[in-house]
Parts: structure tokens; sequence; C-alpha cells
């Protein structure tokens, strides 16, 4: 088989959400003869239920296929499916750095959006070609001429002859295949020189250990070479190497410069193999690692607790499983005197959180009770001390507080022109600074704005999807922190502070915000034998009320020979709900209450 | 009706050493029934049961299904009580419940039936009715107590919105205008004083008599005492197991001792939390002693910590009584405010 550089092509599939990266994907695996299309499972890169079911790539895979071009030569493709979603941003460009050329796809009816514009910038920032592909061209909505105009004015890449494609029904992929070869130029790199290679994924398997997914730049890796992780430190002798075969790993005598493949080393951990890390030859290491190198930070922090507190270790020893396979969860213990014992986890963002919890929910069968969740903020005290806040409990005295930062990002929002009014409102509400607009063509219009993160993490995306009739686009990137006049908003249920429900908010919005929870508990938390008043308070102070009324009447009228069975049931209902709750004080609160924060938006 | 027939007597085999002590016929509209046939069932009863001679009989009856004649025949036929639907008192209010009857015919019926010798009579009202005010409930609780002779027995339900029930459905759309919570509190609060004032005594969250004419049926439900059902769907209780017949009108006129469903054998648990739940309906409660004389272990062993909480809610008490021996015994009853949250309470005394 040919393994020359000439005859390899590493490239990624860049796309907005939905605009058939995977189904691409899928052709090219199958066009190129590794699997028939009996044998396909749709989407084949997407292996994760969730994935599929989300229509997104959470992590990175690798698939390596073998094309017999029309020149009559075979040519190896390695192909990098990237992560689809902004709280991933990190992990995409390092897959992006693994590649040498990127192919992006765009819909012949839906043109550019804000994800694919961040995307191609990301892929050239990162030198890569990018050739286009126009897809879905049978749709009867599809105007590819217009779209390759976009192209060409809005990205300025040459795109006249992107193919025209239906990856759905596999017109059209020879062409791209052909393209690949033409226009996705060869890797580069001396299999002589120091062993130097990116580690852009890694998952952990029970009998190999962490498996790490990398793009070798320069020098060769083999059986026994003792590899080092050149940011984390970590060393050990390589068990094995080899490639991505379609779902199965295919172990190789070894991996040069220009390769893409996989190292198995016995290493127990994901921390010590950071994406984005450089992997060295131990004994003789080259002079400097890849650049590009972060260390990657948890954005958003939410508290996450059993249901019912004696699945504690459970839920332990899940985080702890899921971590082994992703390096960007973070979990620290923690104690509520609401919610008991649980754990304060950190996230990328909203998106990687949901997928947690619903792999927690789903793959390990937890019942989970979730708090509001919460950015980093900067707390500068008084005493010089800087705090970074993941638990609004734990927000210092506010006279030992100077002052308070909060994380801001750049986003770019791209809207078809006659929205523009609604989403920069949108904008202002949540704190918008407007940075600027451009158009595209004459009908859309790309808008800059900063914007705090904790505006955006709740419900910023259904919001921008609901005022634009699910038009407008977003993407988004950590700017850094900016001070902010914020306050800690605390709910007293019949008069006892909860913590698990406290949360840190903009001191202009701490009315709206602590109005409207108070509204959401009064429907949420059932009646009681007593009055509960529920309130608000910033500092002390209280800034809104609502009561949930006591419990008058709650009977059954009619209990005959008949009604006996049902009776029971009912009871049985009943006691099951009280299950589901957590006593505060002499309160019951339902669980899904601690969650109803995140559904504020009263615009739905 | 010959089904039912052929059920009642086909099933006498099951209880042949048993004395039945009392008979209802209720459910649908058994007053409808063509009398000749009630008066074969009734026969039926009596040849193959040993029923006791004081034994209860009752009888529901629709106001205007019944004349004079057929009063009389059910009287002769051996039924000795009547429980009649009256509901309200206001025809506007019967009309749209849907029921076929006004004030006028249930006069009518009441007075045919002390004039056949009916005297042992229910009446049925309920508050909480859509559109229903507190003088109109007032008024129909006034109206049956100013019957001549006044009903032995009283029922007052409030009107519970059940789901599945079109009611419920048109409650939740906002169709139904039901009186506010302050006003349907006050028709029940007023029920209470107005019966207890006339002479009647609450003996069950639903149920007031006058001295000596509780329902001793209906006292078995709650009492656990054992009774079968005969009829579609109709369920029985019968030492510790519960069963039922099936729903299916065809299948129950094809084979009427052969449509039961899959009996359930009562745990000794489900026994201990039915002896609670149902017994704390009576206003007298449940008996301390007779709970360990049915369960060998004393109720403080299984219900301790549930009991203490309640009492310290002010929704459970220990009352004295004096047992039918006239001995002292100790018993465990609802307070008011525990009757008004009655469930809250009872899904406490599940135990599992």
């Amino acid at each position: 088989m040919a393994s020359d550089q000439s005859r390899i092509r590493n490239f990624c599939i860049i796309a907005h959400i939905d605009h058939g990266k995977s189904t691409l994907a899928d052709r090219i695996i199958e066009m190129t003869g590794l699997l028939t299309s009996r044998e396909m499972q749709a989407q084949v890169l997407d292996n994760m239920d969730l994935e599929r079911e989300r229509g997104i790539t959470i992590k990175a895979q690798a698939v390596r296929t073998v094309y017999r071009a029309k020149d009559g030569e075979e040519y190896i493709f390695n192909l990098i499916d990237t992560p689809g979603h902004v709280d991933f941003n990190y992990e995409v460009s390092r897959s992006l750095a693994a590649c040498d050329g990127a192919i992006l796809v765009v819909d012949a009816a839906q043109g550019i959006e804000a994800q694919t514009l961040a995307n191609v910038y990301l892929a050239l920032d990162h030198d890569l070609d990018v050739f286009p592909v126009i897809n879905k061209i049978d749709l009867p909505s599809a105007e590819p001429q217009r779209v390759i105009e976009e192209i060409e004015d809005v990205i300025g890449i040459e795109a006249q002859d992107a193919p025209l494609i239906s990856a759905k029904n596999g017109i059209g992929i020879e062409d791209v295949l052909e393209q690949i070869v033409k226009k996705i130029p060869a890797p580069k790199g001396d299999p002589g020189n120091p062993l130097q290679a990116l580690i852009f994924d890694c998952i952990y398997d029970s009998y190999k250990g962490v498996i790490i997914f990398c793009r070798v730049m320069e020098g060769t890796v083999r059986k026994g070479t003792v590899i080092r992780m050149m940011a984390t430190g970590a060393k050990e002798e390589v068990v094995e190497v080899g490639y991505f075969g379609a779902g199965q790993f295919i172990p190789c005598e070894e991996l040069s410069a220009g390769m893409v493949g996989y190292i198995t080393a016995s290493i127990k951990n994901v921390k010590d193999t950071a994406v984005g890390d450089t992997v060295t030859d131990a004994d003789n290491p080259c002079a400097e690692p890849l650049p590009g190198y972060k260390k990657v930070l948890s954005m958003v922090y939410c508290g996450m607790y059993p249901a019912d507190g004696a699945k504690y270790p459970d839920l332990r020893d899940a985080l702890e499983k899921l971590q082994l396979n992703d390096a960007s969860l973070y979990y620290e213990p923690e104690t509520s005197a609401a919610l008991g014992f649980g754990f304060r986890c950190g996230f990328l963002g909203l998106l990687h959180l949901e997928i947690i919890q619903e792999r927690l929910e789903r793959e390990y069968n937890l019942d989970l009770v979730t708090t509001a969740p919460g950015v980093v903020y900067k707390v500068y005290k008084t005493d010089g001390e800087v705090v970074e806040l993941t638990n609004p409990s734990n927000l210092p005295d506010p006279a030992a507080i100077e002052h308070m930062e909060e994380p801001i990002v750049s986003a770019e929002i791209m809207v078809t022109a006659e929205y523009i009014g609604p989403i920069m409102e949108l904008c202002q509400e949540r704190r918008g600074r407007y940075l600027g607009m451009e158009y595209i063509e004459g009908t859309r219009a790309l808008l800059k704005y900063e914007l705090p993160l904790n505006e955006i993490i709740y419900d910023f995306f259904d919001a921008l999807k609901s005022r634009s009739r699910g038009y407008a686009s977003f993407d988004y990137d950590i700017k850094g922190y900016e001070p902010a006049k914020l306050v800690k908003l605390d709910i007293l249920i019949n008069r006892e502070e909860v913590d698990a429900l406290s949360f840190i908010v903009h001191a202009d919005s701490a009315y709206e915000r602590g109005r409207k929870m108070c509204e959401k508990l009064k429907d949420e938390i059932p009646r009681h034998l007593f009055e509960i008043p529920i309130q608000a308070a910033v500092g002390g102070k209280i800034i809104a009320r609502e009561t949930v009324k006591a419990m008058r009447k709650d009977v059954l009228a009619k209990c005959y020979g008949g009604d006996i069975t049902r009776k029971k049931k009912l009871l049985e209902k009943q006691k099951e709900g009280k299950k589901r709750m957590r006593q505060v004080g002499s309160v019951e609160i339902p669980q899904k209450a601690f969650m109803s924060v995140l559904k504020l938006d009263d615009r739905k | 009706m010959t089904a039912l027939i052929r059920e009642t007597a086909g099933r006498a085999a099951d209880c042949r050493d048993r004395t039945v002590t009392s008979l209802f016929f209720g459910g649908g509209t058994p007053s409808l029934a063509d009398i000749g046939q009630t008066e074969e069932l009734l026969e039926t009863v009596r040849e193959n049961y040993r029923l006791s001679p004081d034994a209860e009989l009752t009888i529901e009856v629709n106001p205007g299904t019944v004349d004079r004649d057929k009063l009389v025949r059910l009287r002769r036929a051996g039924l000795n009580r009547l429980s009649i639907g009256l509901q309200s008192a206001d025809d506007e209010i019967l009309a749209r419940l849907g029921r076929i009857h006004t004030r006028r015919q249930f006069l009518d019926t009441y007075r045919e039936a002390r004039r056949a010798g009916f005297e042992n009579i229910n009446v049925d009202v309920m508050s909480g009715l859509p559109g229903q005010s507190l003088s109109d409930h007032l008024d129909t609780l006034k109206y049956v107590l100013a019957l001549e002779p006044m009903p032995e027995h009283i029922s007052a339900y409030s009107l519970i919105l059940e789901e599945g029930t079109p009611f419920f459905a048109m409650a939740e759309k906002g169709d139904l205008e039901l009186p506010d919570e302050d006003t349907e509190r006050a028709m029940y609060r007023e029920t209470d004083r107005l019966l207890s004032r006339a002479g009647f005594r609450r003996y069950e969250i639903s149920n007031y008599a006058r001295e000596g004419f509780a329902c001793r049926h209906n006292c078995g439900y709650w009492t656990r005492r054992n009774y079968l059902g005969f009829g579609i769907g109709a369920a029985s209780l019968f030492d510790g197991i519960r069963f039922s017949n099936g729903p299916g009108l065809e299948r129950y006129m094809a084979d009427p001792l052969g449509c039961r469903e899959e009996p359930q054998v009562l745990s000794t648990q489900e026994q201990m939390e039915e002896f609670m739940f149902l017994g704390l309906r009576l206003t007298a409660g449940v008996s301390v002693s007779e709970f360990e004389r049915l369960f060998g272990c004393s109720m403080e062993s299984v219900y301790a910590e549930v009991i203490e909480k309640n009492i310290g809610q002010g929704l459970l008490r220990f009352v004295t009584c004096r047992d039918g021996d006239g001995r002292e015994e100790k018993r465990l009853a609802l307070t008011e405010f525990g009757l008004d949250v009655s469930n809250y309470v009872m899904a406490q005394f599940l135990l599992s």
C-alpha cells in the first residue's frame, strides 16, 4: 500500500450544523471502498448514540480510507472529523492543526452561516487549503450559483469549480474525491527528524489504556519508542501504533511524518494526554513543542447531585469514568444544605454540560438534580486576593469584595436583514455591546457584539432562534474578563435560604430575575399544610415575594368497595411524588424546582 | 339481570358457612331494572345465602325512576333501606350536572318511599358543583332537613375532579366555573354544622347519620369485612384476597362466573396499610388493640414515627372510647383538619 508522503491526504470537513458534514463523510468512506453501503451504519464517524441523536459531533474521530484516483494511483485519505459546536472550539482548532486541508460544505439553499464563517476562518488561520463543496443541490430551494458567489464574496476563496453534490443521494461524490487529491496538499515533514506529533484527541479503553489520536509532523514512532508528552511530562513506552479503520483500530509497524494514527502506551489517565500537547521521543526529543497548546478551562459550572442521596458513590464513579474520556470535564465534591452530597462540575459550555448530564442519566442510570449553571467570576478582595468563584454560595462577604469581574465573549451573529431589529434588541437585553455590522450580499448581515458569557449560557441560543424564526446563526469566542456590577441573588423558602438556588446576577436584572424565580417556584412547590413564603433577596434585602398557600383540602370524597384499589394507587402516587422531593427545613421542594431557574425566558 | 342472577346463585358455594349481614344494590341505576327480576334476584339471595334476620338491604334509587307500585314491591321484596341521589335541590344545577331529575321528582319519590314503608333512607347531596354558591348548597341541605320525616342518613360529597372525567377536562381548559376555595371550604364546614345541629353525626369523611343509622354495608368496606361483588366490574374482598370481575358487558353476559380478573392476595403489609387508610376514613378511627389482634404486632411498632409526626401537626389524635362490650379502648383518628387533608395523612401509612 502506498505510504510515501505524496500519496497521503490529511483533511477535515467543515460545515455549519445540518449542512451535511457527516453524510458527506459517510459517502467518502463508502465510495473509497472501505465499506459497502450495506455494512455502513449511517454516519460511521459519529459513533456515540447521543451524537447521532443531536446530529452533532462531540469528540473528534478519524478514519483512513484508500482511494484509487483517475490518475491510476492509490491515495491514503485520513479524514478527521471535527466537533461541530462552539463549546468545543479548542478541540476543533487542534483537529484542524492535524490536517493539511479542509473541505468546506455549504448548503445550497441556506448558504453561509455564522458557524461556517467561524470554521473557515479557523481553518485559514491554520494555513489549511480549503475548497468548497455545494451540498443538497437536489433540494427545490437550492441556489448553487448564488451560494458560489456568496462564498467568493464573503470568504474570498475560489468556488467556481466547487463540486455540486448531494451527499444524501450520492451525487457528485467522485468529484469531491478527485478534488481532495488535487487541491489538498500532501503532508511534509522528515521521518528521520526527532519525533514531533500532535495529539488531537484521545479516548480511554479499559484494555489498552489511553489511546492517543495523533498526527505525526516530524520523525517516526513505533512499538518500543519511549514517548514523552511535552506539556504534561508523562512518559511511557509505546505498546502499539496503528491507523483508523472504520470503527476499529488497525495496528501497523510505525507512524512516520505526515501520517495520522494512534499510539497506545499503557497510559492510565487522559489527563496525561492533553489535546494539543506534543508527543516526542524521550531519548531524542524535538527542540520545540508544536504551537497552540492550551490548558482547557471549564467555562460553565453547576452542581450535580444524585436525586437519591444513596447514589452518591455511583455518581462519583460515573464522573470518574466519563472523565477518563473527557479531560475537559472537571468535578470536585461539594456539599449543599439543601441537596446533600454532590459535585461541582465544570464544562466547556452549556452543550457540554447537557451532554454529560444526559450521559450520566442514560448510560449510568442516575437521576440527577442539577443546579443553575453559572460562569467563573473573578472576585477581587480588598486584601488583594483574587478568588475564582464557581459556586455562588462561596461568594465572600460583600464587605470584603473590592470588585468583581465576569467573562465576556465576542459573538458573531448572522441574520437575514428583516430580523436585525429583534436580534439587536435581544443582544441589548442581554447587556451586549454593539461592535458593528457587515452586510453580506444585500439581504444578510453579520452582527458583532460583545456579550457577558452568563447572559448567553441559559437560553440565548433558543431566544435567538425564536426571534429570527430559526434564521439566525451564532458563534462566539471567549474574549476575557471585565468588571461588572454583580450581586448574589438568594432565594428563601419559608424564610430559610436555599443554597442550591442562589445565583450571581447583574445588579440591574436582579429584581426581574428574583421576581420570575419566585413566580416559578410558586408553581413548582406543592402546597403544604402551612403557608410558605418564597422570597428573593440581595444582600439580606427582600426584593420579591410570592406565597404558596396552605393546603386546605386533599381528600377523596367517595371510597366504597370498588374504589379501594384505585384509592391505594392514588396514595402510592402521592407517596412516590414525595420521594422526588428535597426537604429544606420543613418544606419539601420538588427536584425539578432546582432547575427551574433555567427556564425563565418569558417569551416562550 | 339474568346473568347477575346466575352469578349470585353460582357464587353461593364460596361462603356456605357465612352469614350475610348486608346487601347493597347499587352502581348504575338499579331502580330502573325490571321489578320482577329484582324480586327474583332477592329471592336468589335468600335461597342461596344465609341472610341474617336483621340484615341491612339497600337499593339505590334515582328520583323519578320509581313509582308507588315499584316502591311497594321493593319494600315487600325485603329491601329495607333506600339511597336516593338528590345531589342538589336546584333544578338549574341539576341540569348542568346532566341529571335527568328535578327537585319535584325527588320529593315525589321520597314521599312515596316513606309511604311504601321505608324507614331508613339516605339522601345524597353534593357541594362544590359548577355554578353553585354557598347559599345554593345551604338551601339544598335545609331542604333535605325539612323533609317530613327527616332522612335517617345523608351522604354529603364534595365534588372531586378526577383525571379522565369530562369535568376534569373542562376544568383544565378553564371551562368550568367552580366555587373558589374559600366558598368550597365554607360549604364543607357549614354542612357539618348544619347537620350536627339537626341531630346527625358525621361518622365518615362524607357520611352523616342519625343515631343508629350509620350505613352498615359501607362501614364494612372501611373496616375490611368480607364482601362479594356481583356484576360487571364488581369488586370483592374475601379472606385477605381482592378480586373483581372484568369490565366487559358481553363477556359478563356470556359467562358471569368466568370473568374474574387475576386476584390480588394481600400481604400482611398491604393488609396493615388498608386497615389504616380505610379505617381512618371513619371519625371513630382505628382501634389500636384490633390492629394488634389482627397482625400480632403493635400499631406503634409499625407506625410510631408517622403517628407521632401527624399528631404533632394536629392531623391525628388518640381517643379513648368504649367498645361494643363497654370496655375502654384506645383509637387513632383524624382530627377535623386531618379529615380535610386525609390523603396527605393516609399516604404516609403506606409501607413500601
